[in-house]
């Protein structure tokens, strides 16, 4: 049978055929995936708070996180207080690891609304840890991470991602080159907060000024390091009024 | 008899040299750009190419005589893009790491020139085998230029290969760094990409008589 294609009327029937089999196939994929899907980001996001605390299985220049087995009771174990910062008040919530970063910060846009902080304290080996999660702009997408500080306001960790940087360049943000840079990096000078820069003139490959509030840059990606050091700045300040009286 | 036969072992081996898609039919620029800074980069890209190039001239070829000549292009894309999102979404769910490190190349295979290009030259007039080797043969093809391209911008750019320090430590000054060298940084930019795919074109058409154009 010769079929006509190049008639409209077979055009418009192909053309709304396709688009309901092709709706419809990609529909119920994605909702019956969804919950699977949802869980492995929950569990992504327990793995990269404990990275930035140190609990990980890097070796010498891996980027290895606690095994999805296993990451449940370490992050119960680590992280012994989850909190929500909401204007001058503190409250516990054992789900704050949960908050929506992207929605608070839209919903921050309305004057009306205080912006609810997460932040997680961990304690390792007697250790504590105050872990800022961060979100902002790179190139191409989003950026975000987080950044574990000591009571005294120091790096001791952080882990960064990114939704879509260019592959090579700066999708480079999530190694451990860039990334051990920032440990033992000052983010306050006296009581004035500065945040840490991404230098291209900082002439200090192997970072040994911890004190300069800045790290080298990776070549060929500067709007994505310009991005995560404004994510830096932004993101961090919210949280140094409820740091700084950790540090008494 | 191999298990091709020779017409059909030319639709592999020609896109591999003489009728290779980057450098002589100039298709899939943007992406050996984009993404050979890191040869694993490169690799990476190659196989999720390599991968929706068979498939999907299998499925425009298995279509091509259903398809409306008017807006054959609009089904191309969402064939394409169909694909993608489908092993993007089950990825995701099955192997989510692995589908970390694939996030940012979905979006570029989906613009990829070189698979629109073969759905259009090739799948719309052949048949579903021969189409789906055709659509092998040409990511083959792509790949090798962007191993290339990748090797040696990673190699020159950051002096490391797959991440591995293979000309000493630049900082610590060990290796051939010892004597002097240091990494061209200018070769993980864009434009040194350009430079390096423009010297593979050289080289290949000085070195192949079939290509020379005589004026």
């Amino acid at each position: 049978m010769a079929r006509n294609t190049e008639s409209n009327g077979y055009t418009i029937i192909f053309a709304t055929a396709m688009v309901l089999i092709v709706g419809t196939l990609l529909a119920f994929l994605a909702s019956s995936l969804k919950d699977k899907i949802n869980e492995n980001k929950r569990i992504e996001k327990q793995q990269n708070i404990l990275y930035a605390m140190g609990v990980n299985e890097n070796d010498e220049s891996s980027v290895a996180f606690v095994s999805k087995n296993i990451v449940g009771e370490e992050f119960s174990k680590y992280i012994t207080k989850q909190i929500v910062i909401t204007g001058t008040e503190t409250t516990e919530d054992n789900n704050a690891y949960l908050i929506d970063l992207k929605k608070e910060a839209a919903a921050a846009k309305n004057s009306a609304y205080t912006r609810r902080l997460p932040l997680f304290i961990g304690n390792k080996e007697g250790k504590e840890y105050y872990i800022v999660p961060v979100r902002g702009k790179g190139l191409w997408d989003a950026i975000w991470g987080y950044v574990a500080l000591n009571n005294q306001l120091v790096i001791q960790g952080v882990y960064f991602d990114h939704a879509g940087e260019t592959p090579g360049l700066g999708s480079n943000i999530k190694e451990r080159f860039f990334m051990d840079d920032f440990i033992g990096e000052h983010i306050m000078d006296g009581d004035t907060f500065k945040g840490v820069a991404v230098s291209k003139s900082n002439v200090d490959p192997k970072n040994l000024r911890k004190t300069d509030f800045a790290v080298d840059a990776i070549s060929g990606s500067t709007i994505t390091g310009d991005g995560l050091a404004t994510m830096l700045k932004k993101d961090l300040k919210m949280y140094i009024p409820y740091l700084q009286t950790l540090k008494q | 008899m191999g298990l091709l036969s020779k017409k059909d072992l030319k639709l592999i081996t020609d896109p591999l040299a003489d009728n290779n898609p980057i450098t002589i039919q100039v298709l899939g620029i943007c992406s050996a750009l984009a993404i050979t800074a890191e040869l694993k980069a490169s690799i990476v890209m190659s196989i999720a190419v390599l991968f929706v190039m068979g498939l999907g001239n299998l499925t425009i070829s298995l279509m091509r005589n259903i398809i409306p000549p008017k807006i054959r292009i609009i089904v191309q894309l969402i064939v394409v893009a169909t694909l993608v999102i489908i092993v993007d979404l089950v990825l995701k769910a099955f192997a989510y790491e692995l589908s970390k490190t694939l996030s940012v190349f979905v979006g570029l295979i989906i613009t990829n020139c070189i698979i629109m290009g073969r759905f259009e030259a090739f799948a719309l007039a052949n048949g579903p085998i021969r189409s789906f080797i055709d659509g092998v043969g040409n990511a083959l093809g792509y790949a090798i230029i962007l191993i290339i391209v990748g090797f040696f911008r990673e190699l020159l750019g950051s002096g490391t290969l797959l991440g591995f320090k293979v000309l000493g430590n630049p900082i610590e000054k060990t290796g051939v760094y010892a004597f002097g060298y240091e990494n061209n940084g200018f070769m993980l930019l864009a434009p040194m990409a350009l430079i390096t795919v423009g010297i593979i074109i050289w080289v290949q058409r000085s070195r192949n008589e079939a290509l020379i154009e005589d004026n």
